[in-house]
């Protein structure tokens, strides 16, 4: 009952006039960057994180638009699934199969309201699960000590290449790479100038949000630029819709598709290292299993396989906000750029903050609820508005995205020096994405790099110096478990998940990274 | 081969980056385990993950070919001009180049370039500094 007084609380925040207004944009907003290839929740989030900080957005007004971005690109994602055969984002690559049959059947509108109440029940149903488990997760979380947050970085690392990941070596490289970075600028502990080189730029630090929005938005302006993909992606023809009211016999059969897209995608998202787009892949491959043995109608415009990995995938990115809150270790690209939204509002994220914070946890679950229903009346009878943004082409549209992620990164910083870091990692993440090397870990290593360190060193100095210390409690070695596990387990199947994975939905470049 | 130029590099990398930390100083506060500890560790795990990436490279990745390699290089080129002019011309001259520039190479015609650069400048100055506030880099102009 604690929980429902907590919650009326959040929502009491949430009903502002002002976070509802900004609840609606950000649906909106992030509606629109889930559909349109090449931009996707992570570098949508990216881009607008400095612009909330400087229109001088408190943090839960903040937090709320984001978050609505958030849930916003997980639905945006499968219009152009559905349409175009283009997956807006990664997650959204299983609607691909049986959507985009539907469409050239005539079934378009169909399956774009059938998907978007598949998105409405897996979301809504992962936002309950993340309001009882995350308070439960504190509970264990209270329980750590320095050691067992340093090892818990540890396993949120050796996890993050994820199932599929094919070259291990890789993802702890860029790891390496990331934590390499924060360690940059003057060390918290003792004050000594490290990697600064006399650099006065450098004696701070490399603000996160520039790596993020370089990283993530910039490259993905490069590899349209490699591409000459200047076109536009979708045609008049091809975004017809035709009747958009839901059918409701059609979703009453897909309702235990969606439930068992939810359970899945739920667990698959609080699992460290999986994300949505394992989500919906596994909610796809069940489905397929339980009721559809001989392939005879999935990959044919079956709705339930329209309906299962839509569910699965918003299930997916609602439990992937458990861990991070929790427990403040991101399990995917995306969780990794909200951490970065709480860090740069001064807000820690794990057990902390539910004691501390509680209007923010209790107002951003709340803002969750509320993005839902407003995404459900959005996605369903307004579908036509974001289909016809399809039309813009890109050539307009990419240098858009390249001056707002320079408009955002100067008007924080303020300083020509960080806007060219900016454009350096830019180029450095399309060299990265070129060689396969996964550009999730860089950015969790430069957002968690200091307080992985400092953990470690408050360890060593409660235990004197000892390094045993590390492997002192049967929590610590319990995770050591789990970091070991998740690191070697991809060596062996991650080639065999790959390849299924990517039999499954066809592999395509522009998806922005990340999910 | 890609593959072993980049483990070289990245063996390059940890190596200067060994030695870096090697130089930090300490200061008047201390604790156990040191600034240099951490660094040490980051350190050798690039050289571990360089050296596997020498012996045992993946396949060669799809490189564009030299026409669209330059496209990239003049992209960066322009997008570190277009930073160093930021405070030298101010927002809107500088942005309707750089924009138009992108757009251009992304095959806008290059008159409608200059077109779309003007108006997504203009459109973005409306909407991020006259509506939400936000600071842009101002020229000798003002704007």
């Amino acid at each position: 009952m604690e929980i429902l007084s907590l919650l009326a609380d959040g929502f009491a925040v949430a009903l502002t006039p002002q976070n509802l207004f900004l609840a609606v944009a950000g649906c909106f907003l992030g509606t629109l960057m889930g559909a349109l290839p090449g931009l996707g929740p992570a570098n949508g989030v990216a881009i607008l994180i400095p612009i909330a900080f400087s229109m001088g957005l408190g943090p839960t007004p903040s937090l709320i638009l984001l978050v609505s971005v958030y849930y916003g690109a997980m639905y945006g994602g499968r219009i152009s699934s559905i349409l175009l055969n283009i997956p807006g984002d990664e997650p959204a690559m299983m609607t691909c199969l049986d959507g985009y049959p539907m469409a050239q059947q005539g079934k378009a509108g169909e399956a774009l309201s059938l998907s978007g109440v598949a998105s409405f029940v897996g979301a809504f149903f992962a936002t309950c699960g993340l309001v009882l488990l995350a308070p439960q997760l504190v509970k264990i979380a209270l329980l750590f000590g320095p050691a067992e947050y340093f090892v818990l970085f540890t396993v949120a690392f050796a996890t993050l290449g994820g199932i599929s990941s094919t070259n291990q070596a890789k993802s702890a490289f860029a790891a390496a790479l990331g934590l390499g970075i924060a360690m940059i600028g003057s060390d918290s502990q003792t004050g000594s100038q490290r990697f600064t080189f006399d650099h006065i730029h450098l004696y701070d630090g490399i603000d996160f949000l520039i790596a993020i929005v370089g990283l993530f938005a910039l490259s993905e302006v490069f590899i349209f630029l490699e591409h000459h993909r200047g076109g536009a992606v979708g045609s008049p023809k091809a975004t017809k819709v035709g009747r958009i009211m839901p059918d409701f016999g059609m979703i009453k059969r897909c309702i235990p598709s969606m439930a068992r897209g939810t359970g899945l995608g739920f667990f698959a998202g609080v699992l460290p290292g999986a994300g949505a787009s394992l989500g919906s892949f596994l909610a796809y491959s069940l489905e397929k299993q339980t009721v559809d043995r001989d392939g005879k109608t999935f990959g044919k415009g079956d709705p339930r396989g329209v309906a299962a990995p839509e569910a699965g995938n918003n299930a997916a990115s609602g439990g992937a906000l458990v861990p991070m809150l929790a427990l403040g270790v991101p399990g995917s690209g995306t969780t990794a750029v909200l951490l970065a939204v709480l860090l740069q509002l001064n807000i820690t994220p794990g057990p902390l903050l539910f004691t501390k914070n509680p209007d923010v946890v209790w107002g951003l679950i709340a803002a969750l609820f509320l993005a839902n229903f407003i995404l459900l009346a959005m996605n369903i009878p307004l579908v036509g508005i974001f289909t016809r943004v399809l039309m813009v082409p890109t050539r307009i549209l990419m240098p858009i995205v390249a001056m707002i992620s320079f408009v955002g990164i100067y008007s924080i910083t303020g300083s020509s020096f960080d806007v060219m870091l900016m454009v350096g990692f830019g180029i450095a993440g399309w060299v990265l994405r070129k060689l396969d090397v996964s550009l999730v870990p860089v950015i969790l290593g430069i957002l968690l790099g200091n307080q992985m360190e400092v953990n470690l060193r408050r360890a060593m100095t409660i235990s004197d110096g000892d390094w045993l210390v590390l492997v002192g409690s049967p929590l610590a070695i319990i995770l050591w478990i789990i970091a070991i596990t998740g690191f070697v387990l991809p060596m062996l199947m991650g080639r065999r998940m790959k390849k299924r994975m990517e039999n499954a939905g066809s592999h395509h470049e522009e998806i922005a990274a990340g999910d | 081969m890609s593959d072993r130029i980049f483990g070289g590099f990245g063996l390059a990398l940890a190596i200067f980056y060994i030695w870096a930390a090697s130089i930090i100083k300490d200061s008047f506060m201390v604790d156990v385990v040191g600034p240099r500890a951490f660094p040490y560790i980051v350190g050798t795990i690039i050289g571990l993950c360089s050296i596997y990436f020498i012996l045992r490279p993946d396949d060669e990745p799809e490189w564009p070919h030299m026409r669209e390699f330059a496209e990239i290089v003049f992209a960066g080129a322009v997008m570190l001009l277009y930073c160093w002019a930021l405070p030298e011309f101010g927002f809107l001259i500088s942005t309707v180049f750089a924009t138009a520039y992108l757009t251009w190479r992304l095959g806008t015609e290059p008159l409608w370039s200059l077109v779309v650069g003007v108006a997504t400048s203009i459109g973005i100055y409306v909407v991020f500094h006259m509506i939400l506030g936000l600071a842009l880099a101002k020229g000798p102009l003002g704007f």
